[in-house]
């Protein structure tokens, strides 16, 4: 395969479904606020971005995101820490567990933006609440993964418990909680976007409804846009942690295949 | 043998595993001593139970009925004067060489940078300078068998158990690995016992071999290798070395047991 020849032949298809797409709206006259051509969703990325609106709103996100995963991760961390050491952790909070893993978290956002109120916390407490689970999961498990020979050989040598979590099962889970973390990323985003459409005063995904309710669809796309290259700038950075964390983890070549591929909730 | 100098010593040892259908005896009447400086080769075929007696000398897994004493002391949970090296290499993949060789000195806090020249020491002897800073998936597996040693010495403990530890790399490979250790011994003289399904490696290493047979694991009897060291690769064709192979060999097949 010609690396060069893909790519451009990958710009080509670009520019030609970008083409198709104007060509239809204008060809079949659809009306801007069911489907704007590109050119007026370039043009509203265009205006929005001198006014500086979406950058003031992307920041408010950004900050939501960010320390919503970051509480829900540290709170994953310590909660899946706790199970993976203790039969009797998990035993009792297992049920409460599979109970709120089985529920939409999503539907949790209208009662947490009454509980919290329609500034910062209560979008950073929702995408805590999304992005819990997948890190949890795999903290578990990747504590639990630490090979039977390796358990014995820090045991032979009369290392503590602890040494063993330190030294040997915490490495080990590294490559889960990396795992976790990516799709914790993703999650923590949506978290924030959904409290912002229940109830806030900033933020790009306030904006979407309020261009919405304005049949600014142009705009919407310009936002939807915007978000898409957040996302990908997100997990771009969780990558680049990753491949410097796990320098040492066989599975690293296929993973980086199959992560670019998992979707969000 | 020297028997006031004995660093190991082991008294009727029983070891019984209760299962769903009743309990197993895997291990029963175990005696023996292993003297300061001497290597020692269990041998028997698998299921013997020589990996239950090795998991019991290293204090992983404690003993039915009886004792063993090491340095006069006996062992009943994991100790620090205990070296093992396991049938895989078993390092850790985010450790360098020299990391996973003082692993033993960060778990006991003996201090990194008194060990280091020391491990880097050790490392030569192994035939592995130049490689301190390498990382385990970049070694093969005989070399990666050599860390495992270095790293079971690092501490300088009273004995070396090892558990077939040459027992999944190819035969070529094995027996250069038999030289480098006979090597590494005779320098360090360390106390060692050898497990292994290998008779011909038994006899080339030690100075004395168990034999052990299965059902329960029993020691049958022991031979003394009277064949002065350094001993090369020819040794292996030679008339002494087949007589005590053969000798060995009878126990096994008169049980029918294929080794």
């Amino acid at each position: 395969m010609n690396g060069v020849r893909n790519a451009s032949l990958r710009v080509l298809l670009l520019i030609a479904s970008l083409a198709v797409w104007e060509g239809a709206v204008r060809a079949l006259r659809v009306p801007a606020f069911i489907l704007p051509p590109p050119s007026q969703v370039g043009a509203a990325l265009y205006r929005g971005s001198v006014s500086g609106i979406y950058l003031q709103h992307l920041w408010i996100t950004l900050a939501e995101t960010l320390l919503g995963f970051l509480l829900g991760s540290v709170v994953a961390f310590v909660v899946g820490t706790a199970i993976a050491a203790s039969p009797r952790t998990e035993y009792f909070l297992y049920p409460y567990i599979v109970m709120f893993q089985s529920m939409p978290k999503v539907a949790l956002a209208p009662l947490v933006v009454v509980w919290f109120g329609l500034g910062l916390t209560s979008k950073v407490v929702s995408a805590a609440l999304i992005s819990f689970f997948p890190l949890l999961v795999n903290t578990i498990a990747g504590l639990r993964s630490a090979d039977e020979d390796r358990v014995d050989l820090m045991r032979s040598l009369a290392a503590s418990e602890l040494q063993i979590f330190r030294m040997l099962r915490l490495p080990s889970a590294l490559p889960f909680i990396m795992a976790g973390l990516e799709v914790a990323m993703v999650f923590s985003l949506v978290g924030a976007i959904v409290a912002e459409f229940v109830g806030a005063e900033a933020g790009l995904g306030m904006l979407i409804q309020s261009r919405n309710f304005s049949m600014d669809v142009a705009g919407e796309f310009a936002i939807l846009f915007i978000l898409a290259v957040l996302g990908l700038l997100l997990n771009a950075a969780l990558v680049s942690v990753r491949r410097r964390v796990l320098f040492w983890d066989p599975s690293q070549k296929a993973a980086l295949n199959s992560a670019s591929l998992r979707g969000g909730p | 043998m020297a028997r006031s100098a004995d660093v190991i010593h082991v008294k009727g040892l029983r070891k019984e595993y209760g299962t769903a259908r009743g309990t197993v005896l895997a291990l029963d009447g175990i005696d023996f001593t292993v003297g300061e400086g001497e290597f020692v080769a269990i041998v028997g075929p698998s299921g013997c139970g020589k990996s239950t007696l090795l998991k019991i000398l290293a204090g992983l897994l404690p003993a039915t009925r009886g004792e063993v004493n090491l340095r006069s002391v006996p062992i009943t949970g994991p100790r620090r004067d205990i070296g093992v090296v396991f049938q895989s290499p078993v390092l850790f993949p985010w450790r360098t060489v020299l990391d996973n060789v003082l692993l033993p000195v960060d778990v006991q806090r003996l201090g990194r940078e008194d060990n280091r020249s020391r491990a880097l020491g050790l490392l030569a002897l192994v035939g592995l300078s130049g490689f301190e800073h390498r990382y385990p998936w970049e070694l093969s597996g005989g070399m990666q068998q050599r860390v495992a040693i270095t790293r079971g010495l690092i501490h300088n403990p009273a004995m070396l158990l090892m558990d077939e530890p040459f027992g999944a790399l190819d035969a070529m490979t094995r027996e250069s690995l038999n030289l480098e250790l006979q090597r590494i011994w005779l320098e360090c003289r360390e106390t060692v016992v050898f497990i292994t399904h290998s008779i011909a490696e038994a006899v080339f290493l030690a100075d004395r071999v168990l034999i052990m047979t299965p059902r329960p694991g029993q020691i049958v009897e022991e031979v003394a290798v009277a064949i002065p060291r350094p001993r090369s690769l020819d040794l292996l064709a030679a008339p002494e070395f087949g007589g005590i192979v053969r000798r060995i060999r009878a126990h096994f097949s008169s049980k029918g047991i294929e080794a």
